[in-house]
């Protein structure tokens, strides 16, 4: 009980301090739609290599935002040591982890959400009868996005050169999740639109692995 | 009843050594601190007490050795909950108002009743006006007193205070003073870290000088326990 009493409170925390600088989501959305415009002008594609790329440039720029975006999570706990005071004072130290994951998957979706419909009309990808099955696929793909982004973030903001270690680590730790992702959405955006189980049941294993390990280990991820 | 007469505990730290690569920050400290001691550390800037305050607030794992309290946390009663600290940062977020940092916390910690107890707590330091100010428009004294506060909000039975006075100007200090004259009369446990002689330091019951991560002298007697903070036989 005392875990979601204390991650509700830590994501109170979390979503009030983001909506009252809103730095976080604006960087990501002006970063990411700058990505997908630059490559929709160099490549200029046609409806056909837009179902082709389409998935894979989408995901690619869910990975760069999701590395943009989950940098500062545990960074932001050094500046005033104040990971120290949460450690002090919460029942379970998973709520801390739990909190972070639940206010970055968010963050991500809501700069998806931002984003498709601008990839719609700049790439010709009919989305509106996929809708509530490319809705699992992001949210499975975010999670994953968000679980894997959030542990390293702990990791890596103990670390030199800090900046530098979350995307190096994220990029090659996330390339099954990227091509399960990918594949999932590609199925969604072919003539004949299916959502692929295989695929999903790939983002489910690799989100409730990852979320085990975390929930095992986390504690040792906040240590000094 | 305080939280703090309810709930006495003692430390025992035995044969700590706490390494950062090749450098001892701790080498060997074995101490016994009883419940309700006013322990105050000396020692010059690199001597070892805030890893050793660190260490007893269960921050930082040693590289070596066995921290206890008695009476042992069972299971479910985390010891660090019943621990108040207070370091070189402010531990409070600057991005948040004082009375919104106060209360995150004392809601994590469960304090029945919170916004009665932050509202308490921010007459106590005096900050009752700005309590819908964000911290980081505050002075550094300012901070240091929000970090105080948050660090009482739950009357812990063992507080850890690393240079607690950094910033407070004197009516703070006699405020602190008289807080953990409280809080030392009630059963709480007091290890602090000080430099030099200051209202905080006559409260101490018991002086110990670090040295190069070991412990070099260890008082409870008024005249040794005077020259153990200003460094008189240093």
């Amino acid at each position: 009980m005392s875990l979601f009493s204390n991650t509700s409170v830590l994501l109170g925390k979390e979503l009030r301090t983001e909506f009252r600088s809103r730095e976080l989501l604006t960087t990501t959305v002006v970063f990411i739609l700058m990505i997908v415009v630059l490559f929709s002008f160099t490549f200029d594609p046609t409806r056909e290599e837009s179902r082709r790329f389409g998935p894979g440039l989408l995901w690619l720029a869910f990975l760069f935002a999701a590395s943009l975006m989950l940098q500062p999570g545990f960074l932001r706990e050094q500046t005033n040591d104040t990971l120290s005071a949460l450690r002090l004072s919460v029942s379970d130290p998973f709520a801390i982890f739990l909190s972070k994951l639940c206010a970055n998957t968010l963050f991500l979706l809501i700069t998806e959400l931002l984003l498709l419909p601008i990839f719609a009309v700049l790439y010709n990808v009919p989305l509106l009868g996929v809708v509530p099955q490319l809705a699992l696929v992001l949210f499975l793909g975010s999670l994953g996005l968000s679980v894997t982004g959030t542990t390293l973030s702990a990791i890596s903001a103990q670390a030199r050169m800090r900046e530098l270690l979350l995307p190096l680590l994220l990029l090659p730790l996330l390339t099954p999740l990227l091509i399960a992702s990918t594949e999932a959405t590609a199925a969604l955006f072919a003539e004949n639109p299916v959502l692929r189980w295989d695929w999903l049941a790939f983002l489910i294993a690799f989100d409730i692995i990852f979320l085990t390990a975390v929930w095992l280990f986390g504690e040792y991820l906040l240590e000094e | 009843m305080t939280s703090a007469e309810t709930r006495r505990i003692g430390l025992r730290l035995e044969n700590i050594d706490k390494r950062y690569g090749g450098l001892y920050a701790l080498r060997r400290v074995s101490l016994e601190i009883a419940p309700g001691e006013c322990v105050a550390f000396a020692g010059r800037n690199g001597s070892g007490k805030t890893t050793l305050l660190r260490i007893a607030a269960q921050l930082v794992r040693p590289s070596a050795g066995k921290l206890t309290f008695s009476p042992a946390p069972n299971e479910s009663d985390r010891a660090t909950k019943k621990t108040g600290f207070v370091a070189h940062a402010t531990m409070v977020y600057d991005e948040l108002t004082a009375e919104e940092n106060l209360l995150l916390f004392a809601r994590l910690l469960e304090i029945p009743e919170p916004s009665q107890r932050v509202e308490a707590l921010l007459r106590d330091v005096g900050l009752l006006e700005r309590r819908a100010s964000l911290v980081r428009t505050f002075s550094r004294g300012m901070r240091q007193r929000v970090a105080i506060a948050r660090a009482l909000l739950h009357e812990p039975s063992v507080l850890l205070l690393d240079e607690p006075a950094t910033g407070l100007d004197p009516q703070g200090v006699t405020w602190l003073a008289a807080t953990l004259r409280r809080l030392r009369d009630a059963g709480s446990t007091i290890l602090m870290s000080l430099h030099g002689e200051s209202e905080i330091s006559g409260l101490a019951t018991r002086g110990i000088r670090l040295d190069a991560g070991a412990v070099v002298a260890d008082t409870r007697t008024g005249a040794n326990l005077r020259s153990i903070l200003t460094f008189a036989d240093a």
